[in-house]
């Protein structure tokens, strides 16, 4: 097996960019969609040493960042009820509410029990050693982590875990492309697919972009010789005029993904409408629990009713995620919004664009 | 100690206490001037002299490599070190939970006294108090150190454009070790905290001259510390990515739960910003001492972004490396 310091360090990387750099090509703007890329990318540099024609865009890939500001006004409401053990991956624990002071950190340190985790399965064992509490996972991602969180509900249903339900706010990727790219003001020329859901899904899930919208796609993975590899394909689809899916990511993705994990997902999850920040209401983007496991809804347990609101403070998120602008162009970033004091999810979440920004700023 | 557990009555300062003292700590320490058990320390020192504190919380108590008695003397220890002050004397608290095993305490203070022997301090004072179950972690530690300044005037305003910016080896193994453990993912691998007093590896640097400062870069790791150099400064630091010592599993581990080893604490490892003509010199003498064989140069101090610390990826791009901000969460995928 290939080890991934081979893709970190690629041999081969500095002909790469000269090839990049001599295709003489009008604007091309890139997108990405998996918040993972985005943090790789602006890790590695990548995007100071693309010529200036090329722009690299970070879409809606960061679970964390479209959800809306009402969803995390709920979920801090949860927070506060009695009884209740809060189940969360890092993520959320800093990401404000509508209240941009507030967040499950801030109600942790004042007294609410709320942990995080790194597996849906942790909440388990939690919810088994507090019989008397009830142990609410809040099941947020994308379809990479749909199979865990499905196979946690099953595994509570086995058990009898009665004390365990999760909060289903699991996203679907291709709902939210297809919403992204029938906007008016849309402007990418090809899509980085992202290597994590496609592991899931198969690299055959993001076909509809080049057959259907005449995108050019390459499912591309991490390291910086995965990114730099994946570029040059999409400008070669790009310069050729022949757009078509391309998977680069090969040591991971298979055309038709992981089939035990799909199994788990159509199991346990049903599609159905949801709520993303930037792009509003997009039907059959979201995953909610089957009805067999409506018992385990937290939704239903807890009347989980988020209002859509209005954000006031000024946070240009949303058009960020729709790669309309660049986070340097939000009149907030790094100014009132920073990571100390994020203002929106783009900067609190380790996956947001304007946090990727702000961390890796690239020296002038 | 026939009861296997810590109860409040040892913090009562009544017979259980005195047992504690007598049974555990006296034995373990064979220090006279903690034997006279004063409400404190009469110590025989003269001349500029080194003094630091810090307090240990660590989870789990025990992990590869150390555990939380070991920290506590090699924390204090370092930090007179990084000041260059050789370490003499240390002060020893407890904050004890109560329902702590007497097993977990007595391999506890055997680490400290082991760690203290390697440090060459003395612990000459202590004390100890016990707190109700759920009102802490296990056991809280609180060392406070003196030492005599032996190597004055080590300090980041002493630092120049041109000069080097050493490790004395690699990075982020004992933030990776420790969360890796937290986990329980630390089945079957390699990592192990780098957990060790500093004091040899200080004198071996600053012997040889030219040696601006030193520190330790423990919590927020080597991108913090060095950002603390840098901050309103008019020079930058430049790191060059593929020049920097990190072992593979800890670049596994930090991969696998989403951290970067430059933000992950290291306890026993030193940075020391070099003059460029004795850099070489202090390269070798770091690699000549046991704990410095991974000694590297890993970057310099240039003009390019005044106050910055900068990041050259292994694309030849520059980027800034800012400080940590809040804790390192574990992330979604």
């Amino acid at each position: 097996m290939l080890s991934e310091s081979a893709f970190r360090r690629p041999q081969g990387a500095e002909k790469l960019l000269t090839a990049i750099r001599e295709m003489d090509l009008p604007e091309a703007r890139l997108m990405e969609v998996c918040g993972t890329h985005t943090m790789a990318i602006a890790k590695s540099g990548l995007r100071q040493v693309l010529p200036g024609n090329i722009r690299l865009l970070s879409g809606p890939g960061c679970p964390v960042c479209v959800t809306p500001a009402g969803v995390m006004d709920e979920i801090l409401r949860l927070s506060e009820l009695p009884g209740v053990i809060l189940t969360t991956y890092g993520d959320l624990m800093r990401v404000p509410g509508s209240d941009p002071e507030d967040s499950l950190q801030r109600r942790k340190a004042l007294g609410a029990d709320i942990r995080w985790v790194y597996s849906p399965m942790d909440s388990l064992e939690i919810a088994a050693e507090h019989p008397e509490r009830q142990v609410v996972f809040l099941g947020v991602g994308f379809e990479t982590t749909a199979p865990g969180t499905a196979l946690a509900v099953l595994e509570a249903k086995r058990r009898g875990l009665r004390n365990f339900s999760m909060l289903c706010l699991l996203k679907r990727t291709e709902p939210a492309l297809r919403a992204l790219i029938r906007r008016p003001d849309f402007r990418v020329n090809g899509f980085l697919c992202p290597g994590h859901v496609a592991t899931i899904l198969g690299a055959d899930a993001f076909r509809f972009l080049p057959e259907e919208y005449g995108l050019p796609a390459v499912v591309s993975g991490f390291e910086t010789g995965d990114l730099l590899t994946a570029v040059y394909r999409l400008l070669c689809q790009i310069r050729d005029g022949k757009p078509a899916l391309e998977n680069e990511y090969i040591r991971a993705v298979s055309p038709e993904g992981n089939t035990a994990a799909r199994a788990l997902m159509s199991q346990v999850l049903e599609e159905r409408p949801d709520i993303w920040r930037g792009l509003g209401a997009i039907e059959g983007s979201g995953f909610g629990l089957k009805a067999e496991f409506q018992d385990y809804d937290a939704a239903r347990r807890f009347d989980f009713c988020p209002q859509n609101r209005e954000n006031t403070t000024g946070c240009r998120c949303g058009a960020i995620i729709c790669g309309q602008m660049s986070p340097q162009d939000c009149p907030l970033f790094g100014k009132r919004c920073q990571p100390d004091h994020p203002v929106g999810p783009c900067m609190v979440s380790g996956e947001g664009a304007c946090a990727a920004a702000f961390h890796y700023r690239r020296i002038e | 100690m026939n009861q296997d557990i810590i109860t409040l009555d040892y913090g009562s300062g009544g017979r259980k206490t005195a047992q504690l003292i007598d049974e555990l700590l006296l034995p373990a320490f064979q220090s006279d001037t903690l034997n006279a058990l004063g409400d404190g320390a009469v110590l025989d020192l003269s001349g500029p002299l080194v003094f630091s504190t810090d307090s240990f919380v660590v989870s789990p108590l025990f992990f590869p490599g150390g555990d939380i008695g070991k920290l506590s003397v090699c924390g204090t220890v370092n930090d007179l070190a990084m000041c260059g002050g050789i370490p003499r004397y240390l002060s020893l608290s407890f904050i004890i939970e109560e329902g702590l095993a007497v097993e977990e305490l007595k391999c506890i203070i055997s680490s400290i006294a082991r760690t203290a022997r390697a440090a060459g301090v003395e612990i000459v004072t202590g004390d100890t108090k016990v707190v109700e179950r759920g009102r802490g972690d296990g056991i809280y530690i609180n060392t406070s150190g003196i030492g005599t300044l032996t190597y004055p005037g080590l300090s980041s305003d002493n630092i120049r454009e041109g000069d080097a910016v050493l490790i004395s080896g690699s990075i982020g193994d004992h933030g990776a070790t420790v969360m890796m453990a937290r986990n329980g993912l630390l089945e079957g691998s390699p990592l192990s905290s780098d957990c060790q007093p500093l004091h040899k590896l200080a004198k071996a640097a600053w012997s040889c001259g030219g040696v601006r400062v030193l520190r330790d870069p423990t919590r927020g790791g080597v991108a913090t510390t060095l950002n603390e150099f840098t901050e309103g400064r008019n020079f930058s630091i430049e790191l060059e990515a593929d020049d920097l010592p990190i072992h593979p599993p800890v670049q596994a581990a930090c991969d696998l739960l989403g951290l970067d080893p430059l933000y992950c604490a290291n306890e026993g490892k030193l940075l020391a910003v070099v003059a460029p003509d004795r850099a070489e010199e202090v390269l070798h003498a770091l690699q000549n001492t046991p704990g410095g064989e991974e000694a590297a140069v890993i970057g310099r101090v240039t003009g390019r972004a005044p106050g910055k610390v900068i990041l050259n990826t292994f694309l030849g791009a520059g980027r800034v490396l800012s400080k940590l901000t809040g804790a390192q969460l574990p992330r979604i995928c």
